[in-house]
């Protein structure tokens, strides 16, 4: 039977599923737990949840202060009362995903301790996490679904791995989703970003504090590693522009010890802003989310190929697909461009789908679908309100429903 | 709705499946949806007008005639239309043949170059016409295929499309009275709208 747990630092909302998961890689993965927040209230007909799909380092605190950081909720400008995913309309859910750190089951969790294990201080998985992919992600967020008795899914939105979970989404379970709306996306990971993630899982090998990925042992974790890791990978979140814009050449004077004055040309004192940003992010990064997720989620992202199982027709996952698609690009997206997208939207009209597909004009680079972008939103809202209605969705479902928790 | 538009919409069965490429803001395919309860999609070039379209919740696709048409499997669509478009695209009669391809009838309309004005303006003034209907200079001109009626009924002729329906339409989109003679039509209308079929069946 399922269950609520909490985890014990901070308290997580979850399900538990104790048969389990069968993973892609053949293993059953049992228990299962998935952590999730919901927002809105889910109507009567039940017809008016949302699936949100968190990107590679995000999590389930969509629209709500994040209890580790305190900082907003990661798309708090997107979910909430009268944004363009509309909490007084819609019954959103948003899960953390399979391996990930955020309460859900990971490489931090507790190995099920069979034989002659101490069952009093369980070890957690560490490196012996099974490999999982973006369909597992979807599969367990599909138990997590049936738990909260939803039989279809008015909609699944996510951009970046978000998007690639929302297409897995529509291939896998294609009569659960109405509509779709994969942002910022692709339907396989390129070998550039195959690349960059390995140069972010090499970041963290070589941390001494790394340990072959036991670091609980010690009490430490590789925090260089994983800041340098998290560095990089913000660099490919932005754009040229971006980090123009944003920073230029400036230098910010730093307090060191050699006694020169700001601006004077020296190798490591003063420090362009650009790199204290960068320093920033990896440092409080490492605070809260955990080396072996890291590893795990990005495999999961190279992983991802929706071509594989169709002789590289990116149509196959969706011929016959009732879902009605809205894909969303941005105009200096380089780590998932627009060309991307675009297969995507091909794939989707050969297999006769009824797809909408914008690419939004923006500097922001790849983090442009968490920030501002006024066109972003009104066509997220209109998709949406446009889908509600073929959907036949009463304009304020939620006030005649029942709250389900 | 323009009123060529209306006259679009009026050659469309209710609760069909209908693209319209180059759909601009979305005013057809809104209209066919909501009063004739069609499945009515876009393709649309300008990403404002595309923007603009999916945020009032229509299902409309960054693309163009020329290059998008063959992602389509055979026969998605009951009617496919271009509007005034057939004239600017790079390969007139390729999207013919994939608008017949992927779709049972096609409507077509576009501006007639056999207008008497234009013909009356090369005559006499020796320069590129300048009309209401054709209105930018050579050297800024989308148009790059201009044709006259005759030249169209020619290509369908060539290619065995069956002509379906014709008119002539005046200047404000309206229909205008040459509906017997093809001679005449291709003298006094400044547009003509067309729905095409395959072959002879």
């Amino acid at each position: 039977m399922d269950q609520i747990v909490s985890a014990p630092t901070v308290e997580h909302t979850s399900a538990v599923f104790p048969e389990g998961v069968t993973l892609d890689c053949g293993t059953v993965l049992a228990p299962v737990e998935i952590a999730y927040r919901t927002y809105g209230t889910l109507s009567a007909k039940r017809d008016n949840a949302i699936l949100i799909c968190h990107a590679l380092t995000g999590d389930q605190y969509v629209a709500e202060t994040h209890p580790l950081t305190g900082k907003p909720g990661w798309w708090s400008r997107m979910v909430g009362s009268g944004k363009p995913i509309d909490t007084d309309r819609f019954f959103v859910i948003c899960s953390n995903v399979l391996g990930g750190c955020m309460g859900s089951t990971g490489p931090r969790s507790p190995r099920p301790v069979t034989g002659g294990g101490t069952p009093d201080a369980p070890e957690p998985w560490g490196t012996d996490f099974p490999p999982i992919t973006i369909r597992d992600m979807v599969r367990s967020q599909h138990r997590l679904v049936k738990h909260l008795g939803i039989d279809r899914l008015f909609a699944v939105v996510g951009g970046s791995m978000g998007g690639m979970q929302v297409l897995e989404w529509a291939a896998t379970y294609p009569e659960m989703v109405f509509a779709a709306v994969p942002i910022a996306t692709a339907p396989f990971h390129s070998a550039q970003n195959i690349a960059f993630n390995e140069v972010s899982r090499q970041a963290i090998f070589a941390d001494p504090d790394w340990h072959g990925g036991r670091y609980w042992e010690t009490g430490a974790i590789p925090a260089r590693g994983l800041a340098v890791a998290r560095m990089m990978a913000h660099i490919t979140y932005l754009s040229e522009e971006a980090l123009t814009r944003k920073f230029g050449r400036r230098v910010r004077p730093c307090n060191d010890t050699t006694g020169k004055a700001a601006g004077t040309l020296s190798t490591f004192g003063d420090i362009f802003e650009v790199e204290s940003y960068l320093r920033h992010q990896g440092s409080t990064f490492v605070r809260r989310f955990d080396a072996n997720s890291y590893l795990t989620i990005t495999r999961a992202m190279d992983w991802m190929d929706l071509g594989q199982e169709h002789d590289g027709e990116y149509a196959g996952p969706f011929v016959g697909t009732g879902t009605r698609f809205c894909v969303i690009s941005f105009s200096s997206d380089w780590l998932f461009p627009t060309s991307q997208s675009r297969i995507i939207v091909h794939a989707l009209t050969r297999a006769a789908a009824n797809v909408s597909f914008v690419e939004i004009e923006s500097d922001k680079g790849h983090d442009a679908f968490l920030l501002d972008e006024p066109d972003f939103d009104r066509t997220v809202r209109g998709f949406l309100s446009g889908a509600a209605e073929h959907a036949g969705l009463s304009r304020r479902a939620a006030q005649e429903g029942t709250h389900a928790s | 709705m323009r009123l060529d538009q209306r006259l679009i919409a009026d050659m469309i069965t209710p609760g069909t499946r209908v693209m319209d490429i180059g759909s601009g803001d979305g005013t057809l395919i809104d209209h066919l949806f909501r009063t004739r309860g069609c499945d009515a999609r876009g393709i649309e070039i300008d990403m404002e007008e595309v923007t603009r379209s999916v945020a009032h919740g229509l299902p409309v696709v960054h693309g163009d005639a020329d290059h998008d048409l063959a992602h389509y499997p055979d026969d998605s669509f009951d009617y496919v239309v271009l509007q005034r478009t057939l004239q600017a695209v790079e390969r007139p009669r390729e999207v013919l043949r994939q608008m017949l391809r992927i779709g049972r009838y096609a409507i077509v309309s576009f501006p007639n170059f056999g207008h008497w004005e234009m013909r009356l303006k090369l005559l006499f003034s020796g320069r590129m016409p300048n009309t209401a209907v054709w209105h930018t200079p050579w050297y800024a001109t989308p148009n790059i295929h201009p044709c006259t009626i005759r030249d169209f009924l020619a290509l369908c002729d060539e290619d065995g499309y069956r002509v379906h329906e014709w008119m002539a339409i005046d200047e404000d989109g309206d229909r205008a009275p040459w509906r017997r003679s093809i001679r005449l039509a291709n003298i006094f209308g400044e547009q003509a709208l067309f729905r095409l079929g395959k072959g002879n069946v």
